[in-house]
């Protein structure tokens, strides 16, 4: 279990204050100068050497992302995009890091930036996170008055100006193109790739869009050192992770753990357990709402992290853990997730926009059994349709849940599809 | 109270029209557009809950934007009504970590409370109920947002109580309604115990 020495987020639960003097006893802001002033390649080589990964979902090496920031431009801007647009279901890590520890945020914005030699940085905030989003500008705030934004950093002579954009309900703009559409006043409909948003992103400039979690981490990174995070969890699997922990446990939360953490170990310590025990586990979303379930049996023994889960064909995603009992009707729980995916699907690529609402009508049978045998098939094959065939990856994200329900639980649709059958004989006959 | 009537023109107080300058200050010389959802929020609370035609019109030419981009952008997004809904919005979350904890009860007790179904305004005008999709409040759930705040930790008595209060004219405090400090273990913290 990860020791309090080693944990980022020291307030996660807001019980110390959000301001910046509080944020400051905590460490944060602490020889800011100096970090800034080790320069953009060293903080580079640091996040490289980190194994720092990103923590939105898709776990792609951030040290490496941001190396694709070109290294001379025309003096025009360049800008970093936080993704705080946390929708994932099951995903609730963001949201207290902007509420309670802000600060950590707004200095990971300034690292990253000269990182990458960015101008300015816009965080995107969902616009339901309306008291998270307050926090927030507030820190920001206090940041510009205590000289830590704007002109001059800190005395460091790094300029770097940081706003805040307030979205209005659309899973779609956590997309990272779909955020930029969103954030240049249009629908949050996704760009096709290439080009990438560090060549073409905000207005056409230089851009790259991070996650929340990801930028908060930066600092304690640097300053703590890269082989400090790289010594926990696994190797291509390190540092420490926010998991939030949903459904049929005894304490759901949100903690800081190490990662690579086994799933029954972050359960039972953090979680008191599953609601009525362990052998009463039916299934698990371990990383938010677009990855497969994985039934107990997988449970047992798995460790939450990106290479282990992606071994067991699903993902660490957000580390969304979303439990589930054996009193859960598992086909109904991604049922709903199927209508999810139908109404946030921008509607931009036919796969998605028809295949969503065809998974949805077609699982919305299953819940009760009304379908024959072999629509199971069919309904796998047309997930598969989706799958990779779509601008971005909402459409994979709904077609993964219903492949894991089939991969899982094939035996408990085909029973309700038989009970069903029978239930009009049955009528008859009696 | 009633609904807010649909108008022939709408324009920002000068409040508003303050706060829209600061909103289209954030971004670059001639990308105004920018603003265009931070407007519609502000034009939507002027009107008490819903965007009728002429604020969609005037935040167009307030962002010298087509209006029918602005159009699209106000149907696109769901936090945007276009039909008249009432000043106080209800919205439960129901997406299937709420779900598994018990959102279809809340989704009951409220409509009990209110005397509306989901996705209706309740007789007197004063309440919009509806659905929403995951509202990332996952380990406080099940939850429901009404107007900016969340109320989490909910049981069909707790969710009850909450719009009871609002119906007086009160407003309970927000938060989990369990007492639960944020999203710390229900039994109480395992972590950040030494520091």
């Amino acid at each position: 279990m990860l020791q309090d020495k080693d944990r980022i987020f020291t307030d996660i639960y807001g019980e110390k204050g959000p301001g910046l003097a509080e944020a400051r006893a905590r460490g944060d802001y602490d020889g800011l100068k100096d970090l800034i002033l080790t320069g953009r390649e060293a903080i580079v080589d640091a996040v490289k050497k980190s194994g720092l990964r990103g923590r939105g979902g898709a776990g792609f090496p951030t040290g490496l992302k941001w190396s694709f920031m070109p290294k001379e431009t025309d003096g025009g801007p360049v800008y970093l995009v936080v993704n705080a647009d946390e929708s994932e279901p099951g995903t609730c890590k963001d949201r207290e890091i902007m509420r309670h520890e802000p600060h950590k945020l707004v200095e990971g914005c300034i690292l990253a930036a000269v990182g990458m030699g960015c101008t300015a940085g816009y965080i995107y905030i969902r616009g339901e996170f309306v008291r998270e989003g307050e926090r927030l500008q507030r820190a920001i705030d206090e940041a510009y008055e205590a000289g830590l934004l704007g002109r001059d950093i800190a005395g460091s002579g790094f300029d770097f100006e940081l706003y805040l954009h307030r979205g209005a309900g659309a899973y779609i703009c956590g997309e990272e193109t779909g955020l930029l559409e969103s954030l240049e006043g249009k629908k949050g409909q996704p760009r096709l790739k290439p080009p990438f948003p560090a060549m073409v992103g905000l207005y056409g400039r230089p851009s790259t869009v991070n996650n929340v979690e990801t930028i908060a981490q930066v600092p304690a990174i640097l300053r703590r050192g890269a082989d400090w995070f790289a010594g926990l969890g696994r190797e291509n699997n390190t540092g420490t992770k926010l998991f939030c922990i949903s459904g049929h446990v005894n304490h759901p939360c949100t903690v800081e753990e190490e990662m690579s953490i086994p799933l029954r170990e972050l359960v039972d310590k953090h979680c008191g357990g599953v609601r009525g025990g362990w052998d009463n586990l039916k299934a698990v979303i371990p990383g938010g709402s677009s990855v497969p379930l994985i039934p107990k049996s997988v449970c047992d023994e798995i460790r939450l992290d990106f290479d282990d889960l992606k071994n067991a064909q699903t993902g660490l995603g957000t580390a969304g853990v979303i439990v589930m009992d054996r009193s859960t009707d598992v086909v109904k729980a991604i049922c709903r997730l199927s209508k999810f995916y139908m109404h946030e699907s921008c509607g931009q690529c036919t796969p998605c926009r028809e295949g969503t609402g065809w998974l949805w009508r077609v699982m919305t049978r299953l819940v009760e059994g009304r379908a024959r045998p072999e629509e199971i098939d069919m309904l796998f094959d047309v997930s598969r349709e989706i799958e990779g065939h779509t601008i971005c990856a909402l459409g994979d994200a709904a077609a993964w849940p219903v492949q894991g329900l089939i991969r899982h639980f094939r035996q408990e649709i085909e029973d309700r599809i038989k009970r069903q059958q029978a239930a009009p004989a049955m009528a008859a006959a009696s | 109270m009633s609904l807010s009537p649909d108008v022939e023109s709408f324009a920002f107080t000068p409040e508003n029209e303050e706060r829209a300058r600061a909103h289209i200050a954030k971004y670059p010389e001639g990308r105004q557009a920018s603003a265009v959802l931070p407007l519609l929020h502000l034009a939507q609370a002027q009107h008490g809950g819903w965007l009728p035609q002429a604020a969609i019109e005037y935040v167009a030419a307030f962002l010298e934007m087509p209006k029918i981009r602005v159009e699209e952008v106000a149907s696109f997004y769901d936090m945007f009504n276009t039909g008249p809904t009432a000043r106080c919005q209800v919205r439960i979350c129901t997406t299937t970590p709420c779900w598994l904890c018990g959102s279809d009860d809340i989704v009951a007790a409220v409509e009990a409370a209110l005397g509306c179904k989901v996705g209706e305004n309740t007789a007197d005008g004063r309440f919009y109920l509806r659905e929403f999709e995951c509202l990332g409040a996952c380990a406080n759930a099940p939850m429901m947002w009404i107007d900016d705040d969340y109320y989490e930790d909910l049981t069909p008595e707790r969710a009850t109580a909450v719009i009871e209060a609002l119906k007086r004219g009160e407003r309970p405090a927000p938060g989990p309604q369990s007492g639960r400090q944020g999203a710390i273990p229900f039994g109480g913290k395992t972590t950040l115990l030494e520091v």
